[in-house]
């Protein structure tokens, strides 16, 4: 049948409403806790409550013979579990065994002990409360910069200088650039330790299936294919009998990109009482044993010219690692080297890092993970500097700004920048706020004794982590597409979105390319049973890279879908629309469906072609993408009570093309959030005994509603020639680019009190402790 | 002890142990996924749910203290297959990205309007303060909220 060829709307680019919605709004959707099985067992761990110890003895009669008591495990029994698996490499790391219970020491409060295992949740915490152990309770150190002085107590007696690696960069020559400097700014600079504070804490389903020597672990990660690999390895269970099943994945932010104790250990338990075992980390769990973010005290010197030149960087950076390495802890600051020169045409770097152990969870990915730490840096010294010359912050940035016609860009740290026009963003934002009228403002509000702060943030990002030979275990992404009998197509992810809405962006890009209905396509994910291998969501890469591979899989479909278009219209020369798939030179057409049917009915085939409409591909990236953009925040701060007020936000983002701007618009808004918490409110804070002292939501301040200032959001488009659909990865940020123009602004506005920097979180109590300092 | 309550409309009665939280007796007795428990310390909200009207977390509530309740949870809240207009809201503004927090939000933002049919941004906002969210920066939640006062004055 002729058709006349009609432009379809494409979907890529527009504002449409999620897909994974209907099952959310409606309270229908299965998170781990959400998961019932017959025979189902609940497990309390038992945690330590200091922070360093020796285990004389643990006594676990009376759990065992409580109510409901099925099984109680100790250390002893699961010695023969492999360790919880660092995933990093450096030279000379030390990595500390790292057992999924405790068996002579205790490093950290919340240290896993035992385990106790009852019918029910309240039996299973009831008889945890009765397994006693014996402590001998040892010195601790939290503070990492206390946890490398002379007879500092030893977090692991093998290692007494409590160090874990020294790491050294150089690009460049830097002592050249300090030697021509005509001047020099320094300052101490420190990214406090966060908790990720994802809303669904972590939880594991177990279920052992014996006869199949099967086990199925139903988690709540980032990761389920990696999963899978390292809980096989640490129980030494054939990998293709371990199914890893991500149910909904209520947040991660890097927290959940991970393996821990608790998923080989409820692997292990149902293995041991033959049932399906719950375990559902508590909120006070929750803070206490999942990973921490940040956690760095920073050394930063900054050689520049008179005229605001920026000629060389050196950064020493203390990293607070915790007690272990968990899967990336260790990486997590060599990335915050990367991206230590931000955007700025710097050939001159070098970067030391020293780990330290400490008596505290581990630190590893959250938000960002290592770029927020080094963007805070750069854009702090940059405001430092502006001040020390007499500049203006927004002037400084545009003359350091790597010029638009040396992309790609080598920076001195190794990386290769793909696409940017760095002033554009930074005018969008000033011309956006008003800034020279904010200044004149400014200027009154200060003969008035009224603080007005203006803080700028020009942050450039590594995002689509990445190329497999930056990551510990590869990089790239896999996609599968079906187009079933009936026509409707079916895709496959390796990435495991969690919140990022792919199964509805991954549908735009499908509809788009196959011509047919958004409504005709289902994307799954998170089920190592049914997805090809895949890597994960994490480093802002689900659509830049698993997108990527989604992008050619249906390139080799539609390749494939050309030759039954030959066979049964007239050309391999199609146009793929309204589910039709039209002859350009006839105007012939047949139904998508009717090729799908045929190409799995197979009586007749292409030559050279089998039955079916199936592609996989794994992508692999040659480079990462480097999204970028300014944020200006506009602070007031109120001199009786030091609290800072946010009277506007405007942030302008670049990360390359966009295909749905409702969800970007969401990944910012959230990402600010998170770096406004950083900035102005959240810390983790432990005493010198090692007792986290805000461990609960009472006391750890995650931003609310009523806090939140109103961003206004906008955007330039500079697309990455990394991959074809010129995307560069948004989710990180809002996080990257917020707590340096927050941390600036305050700063401005204070200046006259000659205030040069205040480090995070910027309570009302810090910055009127500041200003009562100056003023009296 | 025994304990009879109403809940999206259906009688329940059940005999459960003093201590069982609200949240669990609906939970694991009558198995809804709606409610969810992301605290148990009545800071974040996850788990509200409306009794006898009025907008309550149920994760700082026994069981036995509901008894003879009226209780509505986010299941309960799309009749004859039509989403109430707050879940439309949520879904057409981006209000949700995990969604965890989505239903305990969705009731909350219910409660504020019934309190308030045309809520500044501030009234929003302070409504919402009970209630936490770790995806969304709340800024979509907020318009959602907006745009279902608009929707119902209509």
């Amino acid at each position: 049948m002729a058709t006349t060829i009609t432009k379809v709307e494409t979907l890529v680019g527009k504002r449409i409403r999620r897909r994974e919605d209907p099952r959310l709004i409606t309270g229908t959707a299965t998170y781990v806790e959400d998961i019932q099985m017959p025979g189902m067992h609940y497990a309390a761990v038992v945690r330590s409550p200091h922070a360093a110890a020796k285990i004389r003895s643990i006594n676990t009669q009376a759990a065992s013979e409580a109510p409901g008591v099925v099984a109680v495990f100790t250390g002893k029994d699961t010695e023969k579990v492999g360790p919880v698996p660092c995933g990093a490499s450096l030279p000379g790391l030390r990595v500390p065994h790292h057992h999924i219970l405790a068996t002579q020491r205790v490093y950290f409060v919340g240290h896993p002990v035992a385990v106790v295992v009852a019918r029910d949740r309240y039996l299973a915490q009831d008889a945890a409360d009765l397994v006693e152990v014996d402590y001998d309770i040892l010195p601790a150190v939290t503070e990492p910069e206390r946890a490398l002085a002379q007879g500092a107590p030893a977090v692991h007696p093998e290692w007494p200088d409590n160090t874990a690696f020294n790491y050294h960069q150089d690009g460049g020559d830097v002592d050249k650039a300090f030697a021509e400097a005509e001047v020099v700014v320094k300052q101490r600079i420190i990214s406090q330790r966060l908790i990720p504070t994802a809303m669904e804490t972590r939880g594991v389903v177990a279920e052992w299936r014996a006869a199949d020597r099967q086990l199925n672990i139903y988690t709540s990660t980032q990761i389920p294919h990696l999963v899978r690999t390292l809980v096989a390895g640490m129980l030494a269970l054939e990998e293709n009998r371990v199914r890893v099943i991500t149910p909904e994945v209520g947040g991660g932010f890097g927290s959940k990109l991970n393996v821990y104790a608790e998923e080989a250990l409820m692997g292990f338990v149902a293995q041991q009482i033959n049932k399906p075992v719950k375990w559902i980390e508590s909120r006070r769990e929750n803070f206490l044993c999942t990973i921490h973010g940040r956690g760095h005290v920073d050394y930063y010197e900054l050689a520049a010219k008179r005229d605001g030149a920026i000629l060389g960087i050196k950064l020493k950076i203390i990293q607070d690692l915790g007690a272990y390495h968990q899967l990336l802890t260790p990486a997590i600051p060599t990335l915050s080297v990367l991206m230590m020169p931000g955007i700025y045409n710097t050939p001159n770097v070098r970067a030391d890092i020293v780990g330290v152990f400490t008596n505290c969870v581990p630190t590893d990915a959250y938000r960002g993970a290592g770029r927020p730490e080094a963007t805070h840096g750069i854009e702090r010294m940059v405001d430092i500097l502006a001040d020390e010359l007499n500049l203006d912050p927004a002037e400084i940035r545009l003359k350091n700004f790597v010029p638009q016609e040396k992309f790609p860009y080598q920076t001195a740290t190794g990386l290769t920048y793909d696409s940017g026009d760095y002033a554009a963003p930074l005018k969008k934002a000033l011309d956006i706020v008003g800034y020279h009228k904010l200044r004149q403002e400014q200027a009154d509000l200060r003969k008035q004794g009224k603080w007005l702060g203006v803080g700028i943030s020009t942050y450039g990002e590594i995002c689509a982590i990445g190329p497999s030979p930056a990551t510990p275990a590869g990089g790239w992404e896999s996609a599968t597409v079906k187009i079933e009998p009936s026509g409707k197509v079916t895709v496959m992810t390796g990435a495991c979105p969690h919140g990022q809405g792919e199964e509805t962006t991954f549908a735009q890009i499908v509809a788009d390319e196959l011509g047919v209905s958004i409504d005709d396509v289902l994307v799954i994910r998170g089920d190592t049973a049914i997805v090809q291998y895949g890597i994960g969501t994490f480093g802002s890469r689900g659509t830049a890279i698993g997108g990527t591979a989604l992008y050619f899989a249906l390139q080799d479909l539609k390749a494939k879908i050309r030759k039954f278009a030959a066979l049964f219209l007239d050309s391999e020369d199609v146009t793929f629309s309204g589910g039709e798939v039209i002859s350009n030179a006839s105007g012939k057409s047949k139904s998508l469906r009717e090729l799908a049917a045929a190409s799995y009915r197979a009586m007749k085939l292409p030559p050279n072609t089998e039955p079916g409409l199936v592609a996989t591909r794994f992508w692999e990236p040659p480079n990462f993408t480097f999204p970028f953009g300014a944020h200006i925040v506009v602070t007031e701060i109120d001199g009786q009570t030091g609290e800072v007020k946010i009277r506007r936000y405007v942030a302008v983002d670049d990360c390359g093309n966009i295909i749905n701007p409702l969800i970007v618009d969401g990944q910012v808004h959230g990402g600010i959030a998170q770096g406004l918490g950083q900035a102005l409110w959240e810390q983790a804070v432990y005493d010198e005994n090692g007792q986290l002292l805000t461990g609960e939501l009472m006391d750890y301040a995650v931003p609310k509603a009523h806090r939140m200032p109103w961003i206004e959001s906008d955007h330039t488009t500079t697309p990455s020639p990394v991959n074809p659909l010129g995307v560069k990865g948004v989710g990180e940020a809002g996080t990257i680019g917020c707590s340096p123009a927050v941390v600036n602004s305050v700063v401005d506005a204070l200046s006259p009190l000659g205030v040069r920097h205040i480090d995070m979180p910027l309570t009302p109590e810090k910055v009127w402790n500041v200003m009562a300092g100056r003023r009296s | 002890m025994n304990v009879r309550m109403t809940v999206n409309g259906k009688d329940y009665s059940h005999e459960v142990e003093p201590r069982l939280l609200l949240i669990h007796y609906l939970r694991e007795q009558l198995a809804l996924t709606g409610p969810h428990v992301g605290c148990e310390t009545s800071l974040c909200g996850a788990c509200t749910i409306e009794l006898n009207g009025r907008a309550v977390k149920s994760c700082a509530m026994f069981a036995v203290q509901a008894d003879g309740a009226k209780i509505t949870t986010i299941e309960g809240l799309a009749s004859d297959g039509q989403l109430h207009g707050m879940q439309e809201a949520f879904w057409n503004e981006h209000a949700l990205q995990c969604g965890f927090c989505t239903p305990g939000m969705i009731m909350t933002s219910k409660q504020i309007l019934e309190r308030n049919p045309h809520p500044t941004e501030e009234e929003i906002r302070e409504g919402l303060s009970g209630n936490i969210c770790r995806c969304t920066g709340y800024q979509h939640i907020v318009n959602a909220v907006k745009a279902a006062a608009v929707a119902a004055g209509k």
